[in-house]
């Protein structure tokens, strides 16, 4: 099987704060993506910034360490980082790993919207 | 003539030596020993003299000498035998006051070499008795460690139903400190302790009962085996005499589930082997009881299901020795246990291959302790069983190259090889995650990437389990134990952000094993899935 890269997350700035919509797959491919969105995401003023996790279909340990990256970078930027649209089965991780401690979670777009 | 009696042995022991003080006239029998001192210069002048020595004539700074003098000793004859001096005849003076002639020196050093052989015959004899004594002394011991042991095993297996229970134990000549141990607890349990007690004899049986009764009087108390081991080590840490301690496993058995819950103070590992024919280590870490206060006990549990083997041992066996010196080993045991299906035959299997291995005549180096539980495969554990129409059913097994994002092909293929089981939602979430895991450190760690070696999958279900078993090429590599990982060591830059994979398996699972036959590393992922039927149904928001 050959290994293809990621397809690009995309990026939408809305009402102060950016929202990245991450590839469907998350694993060791989606490294330069991620990083790739995350400077476009803080390249304005966006203040916060929200994972939107609707499209996302596969969520491996090594991405998961990617999102550990990405919360470390922005605890540094002293930007606020949340979570929207994960699964239950993504949701239970957040919350073994505990990530669900260190970034807000929301349930979908909209109420990580309201929550501003 | 000549008088006195000969005491000790010269010049053989490094303590004192002596030889008969000279008699008062009054009172010939009477003589009391003079002890010389092994630095006595007297010593080395009686070992070379030739013939009888006139003590008065003696120039010698010796203490020995003067106080023979004293003692109003004339003449001493030394008795030498096979070049050693072994004892001095010593004389008064003669009863006529006349001084001794030339004929009396001749004939007491006629006599003396006459009589030097007797008398290290009779030295010899005298020290074999000792030597007698003290081995009945070490014999008695040897008894007296050996009731103590004899008392605390177990008189009966216990008898459970749909099990059966089977235990050898042998001292060796010198009786270590093996124990082993079951007792009925609470709401249909069983306590299983197996341990060994480092030295031998009566400390050592001591030492045992006294572990043996702490674990006895704690445990009905105690839901947990790792708060057992920690307050029996407690206790043991202030009694127990230096340098000793003790390895014990403390597992507690629900009969009717198969459940075991255990932890383990530096007990060797205890080996399941699965119906499958598989070998799996039941792993839990903690020190020695008695070597350190305020220890704590790594607490895990296992299922042991229909068909299934559990041994538990002491190192007699593993660390037995061949002519060559090569060890038996514990691979040898993981092997052998491969090869049998039931607990008495597996007993019976070690035994043939360790004497088989150790050769005739073999001197048992330590106490050998055999005890395993079988679970008989007829056994139904719960209603849920009744749809199992064969015993581990094979429900899919292949193989991928170990080239990155095959993990992702391993998950689908096993997913839809469960298809039939009815398991979905929450559950296939976890099964998902964890296949894929797995699968992907068989790829990176276990493969390291190369693509020629396979990964091979085997999926079976098998009386209420699933099982997915993973295995790579990689099995002289150890797998680390899974830790929690530190969220917040990983934010501050203080830990990689990454080392998440086994810690996630194991949440997703109900079970993992993981064992290694040199060769091969294999993980197994197990579901149970009566647990399955009732949580899978419960997860209906899952999109995929």
């Amino acid at each position: 099987m050959q290994e293809q890269t990621a397809a690009r997350a995309t990026v939408r700035h809305q009402d102060g704060l950016a929202i990245m919509d991450l590839p469907a797959r998350i694993d060791g491919t989606a490294e330069q993506t991620l990083n790739d969105a995350y400077a476009e995401a803080t390249q304005g003023d966006a203040r916060r910034v929200v994972l939107n996790f609707s499209g996302v279909e596969f969520l491996s340990s090594t991405g998961i360490a990617l999102i550990v990256g990405l919360l470390a970078q922005s605890r540094r930027d002293k930007r606020e980082i949340s979570s929207c649209g994960l699964s239950d089965h993504y949701r239970e991780i957040f919350e073994i790993t505990r990530l669900a401690d260190f970034m807000r979670i929301y349930p979908d777009e909209r109420a990580a919207l309201a929550g501003s | 003539m000549v008088t006195g009696r000969l005491r000790g042995m010269l010049g053989r022991r490094p303590e004192a030596a002596a030889v008969p003080r000279a008699p008062e006239r009054q009172q010939p029998a009477d003589a009391a020993p003079i002890d010389i001192a092994p630095n006595d210069p007297a010593l080395a002048y009686f070992q070379s003299a030739s013939g009888p020595v006139a003590i008065d004539d003696l120039q010698l700074d010796s203490p020995a000498v003067a106080e023979m003098r004293a003692a109003g000793v004339k003449l001493v004859v030394p008795l030498i035998s096979q070049g050693e001096l072994i004892g001095l005849l010593s004389l008064g003076p003669r009863l006529s006051d006349q001084e001794y002639s030339s004929d009396d020196r001749q004939l007491l050093e006629k006599l003396a070499s006459q009589a030097a052989p007797a008398v290290r015959v009779a030295q010899l004899v005298r020290e074999q008795e000792a030597d007698v004594r003290a081995r009945e002394r070490i014999e008695q011991e040897l008894r007296v460690a050996q009731l103590i042991q004899q008392q605390f095993l177990p008189k009966e297996l216990p008898r459970l139903q749909g099990w059966h229970v089977a235990a050898f134990y042998r001292a060796a000549q010198e009786v270590g400190g093996d124990f082993y141990d079951f007792f009925e607890l609470p709401e249909g349990k069983i306590g299983i302790v197996v341990g060994d007690v480092t030295g031998h004899g009566v400390p050592a049986a001591l030492v045992m009962a006294t572990t043996r009764s702490l674990i006895r009087s704690d445990a009905p108390r105690q839901v947990s085996p790792s708060a057992v081991l920690e307050r029996a080590n407690d206790f043991l840490e202030s009694d127990i005499p230096a340098n000793m301690f003790v390895t014990c496993l403390y597992a507690v058995l629900e009969p009717v589930s198969g459940t075991l819950r255990f932890a383990n103070a530096g007990h060797d590992l205890p080996y399941v082997r699965r119906s499958d024919g598989s070998v799996v280590e039941l792993r839990a870490t903690g020190m020695p009881l008695g070597a350190m206060p305020g220890m704590r006990y790594d607490e895990k549990e296992a299922t042991l299901a229909p068909g299934d083997v559990l041994l538990l041992h002491s190192d007699g066996v593993a660390e037995a020795h061949d002519p060559g010196r090569e060890m038996f080993g514990f691979p040898r045991m993981r092997r052998l246990m491969a090869g049998h299906t039931e607990g008495q035959g597996l007993i019976d299997g070690l035994l043939d291959a360790l004497h088989r291995f150790t050769g005739d005549g073999w001197e048992q180096e330590d106490d050998i302790t055999l005890v395993t539980l079988s679970r008989g495969a007829d056994v139904r554990a719960g209603d849920l069983m009744a749809a199992d129409v064969a015993v581990g059913d094979v429900l899919a097994e292949f193989e991928v190259a170990s080239e990155p994002g095959n993990e992702r092909a391993v998950m689908e293929r096993v997913a839809e090889a469960v298809r039939p089981l009815g398991i979905e939602g929450k559950t296939l979430e976890r099964l998902k995650t964890a296949v894929s895991e797995t699968a992907m450190n068989a790829i990176e760690h276990g493969n390291e990437q190369r693509r020629e070696l396979p990964v091979t999958v085997r999926v079976t279900k098998q009386n209420g389990r699933l099982a997915i078993a993973i295995s790579d090429q990689g099995g002289a590599k150890e797998i680390p134990e899974a830790e929690t990982p530190d969220l917040e060591a990983k934010l501050t830059g203080l830990q990689k952000p990454r080392g998440w994979g086994l810690f996630l398996i194991k949440n997703m699972v109900d079970e993992m094993n993981v064992s290694s036959d040199g060769e091969r590393h294999t993980v197994e992922l197990v579901f149970d899935l009566a647990k399955a039927a009732k949580g899978g149904t419960n997860a209906g928001a899952d999109r995929r």
